[in-house]
């Protein structure tokens, strides 16, 4: 019963879709174009509240902005062309992700850089370890030990059994 | 040296940490996006007067000797207090004031500059937040410094205050207008 409606309630979640701020006035008759208006602005930050896209927010910025990008899309204009029309006027804090240029390298090449260098510092570690770790072979004398021992448990076994 | 070496993580820690503190201790309001539109030509669609008898904003206008572009609107708390001070300035002659009121009902915007004064040589009326748009607006007010070839020189976003206007927008002004502006 109760595992029952856990899982409703877990299912009820898994389906509910995110938030969306986009009003039906402001969609396009095209289901084509208002699907690419819509993909094209979840890349798209609101610059009022910052860490939104504008297909998330309620912002009157943000309204203005999904409004001013489905009149693009209907004069025809491509996604690029949208998302360097906002860049000119926003600069590329518009985008959320950022473009890869000389700026911009150390956002996205960093983490691989120092990932990079952890996993050198690991492997020049692990080579550089002390080679008491490795067993060395028994000298002649050990082995003449290790024979007379066994020799001797062989012998105390064999008295036993027979 | 090998000894050193185990320093390493610690210096890297130490010049991230470093990184991320400066911003931080700066005091800068981290809210405030830097400008894309320093050095690009100030947006020349004609907007249309929002005082009868008064112009508004086009490209002639934009193109002629150094000013200030103020964007501000009568629901917007911050223009309010910045108000008496650019009323001082424009007062003064020191300044070339234009405003662009944005997103704002014209009955309101009058009522606002009925109640405050108006100090503003040309007023365009923005009501669809459009010009807004092209100017790279995020939030009012803010004031664009645009020369005389109509080029945006300096952005300042929120309201304006004397240290601002003294430190940094007079000297400005002042170098814009001395360099011929021309």
């Amino acid at each position: 019963m109760i595992v029952r409606a856990i899982g409703t309630l877990i299912l009820g979640l898994m389906l509910a879709g995110p938030a969306v701020a986009v009003e039906p006035g402001e969609q396009l008759a095209d289901p084509a174009l208002e699907a690419r208006a819509r993909e094209l602005s979840k890349d798209i930050r609101c610059l009022v509240c910052q860490n939104q896209s504008i297909d998330d927010s309620n912002a009157g910025l943000a309204r203005d902005l999904r409004l001013i990008l489905r009149e693009r899309i209907t004069a025809g204009d491509s996604d690029d062309d949208i998302r360097e029309f906002l860049v000119q006027r926003y600069g590329d804090f518009v985008l959320l992700n950022p473009p890869v240029k000389a700026e911009t390298y150390v956002l996205w090449y960093g983490p691989v850089a120092i990932g990079a260098f952890g996993l050198l510092a690991v492997i020049v570690f692990l080579r550089r370890r002390p080679a008491a770790q490795t067993a060395k072979p028994l000298s002649e004398e050990e082995l003449a030990r290790v024979d007379r021992l066994v020799a001797e448990i062989d012998t105390g076994t064999n008295e036993k059994t027979s | 040296m090998g000894r050193l070496l185990y320093l390493l993580p610690l210096v890297i820690f130490g010049a991230i940490a470093a990184y991320f503190a400066a911003p931080i201790l700066s005091g800068k309001d981290p809210k405030t996006l830097p400008s894309a539109m320093i050095d690009k030509p100030a947006p020349t669609q004609t907007l249309p007067p929002l005082v009868d008898g008064k112009p508004g904003i086009d490209a002639a206008a934009l193109a002629g000797p150094v000013k200030l572009v103020n964007f501000f609107a009568s629901w917007c708390v911050p223009c309010r207090a910045e108000h008496p001070l650019l009323t001082r300035y424009a007062a003064s002659g020191k300044i070339r004031l234009y405003g662009i009121n944005y997103k704002n009902k014209k009955e309101e915007a009058l009522a606002w500059l009925a109640e405050l004064g108006d100090p503003y040589e040309r007023i365009g009326f923005d009501l669809s937040g459009r010009a807004g748009i092209e100017w790279g607006v995020y939030g009012v007010p803010e004031t664009y410094v645009v020369d005389a070839k109509g080029i945006i020189r300096y952005r300042h976003v929120g309201p304006l205050t004397q240290l601002v206007m003294a430190e940094t927008i007079m000297p400005l002004v002042e170098k814009l207008e001395a360099g011929g502006g021309s």
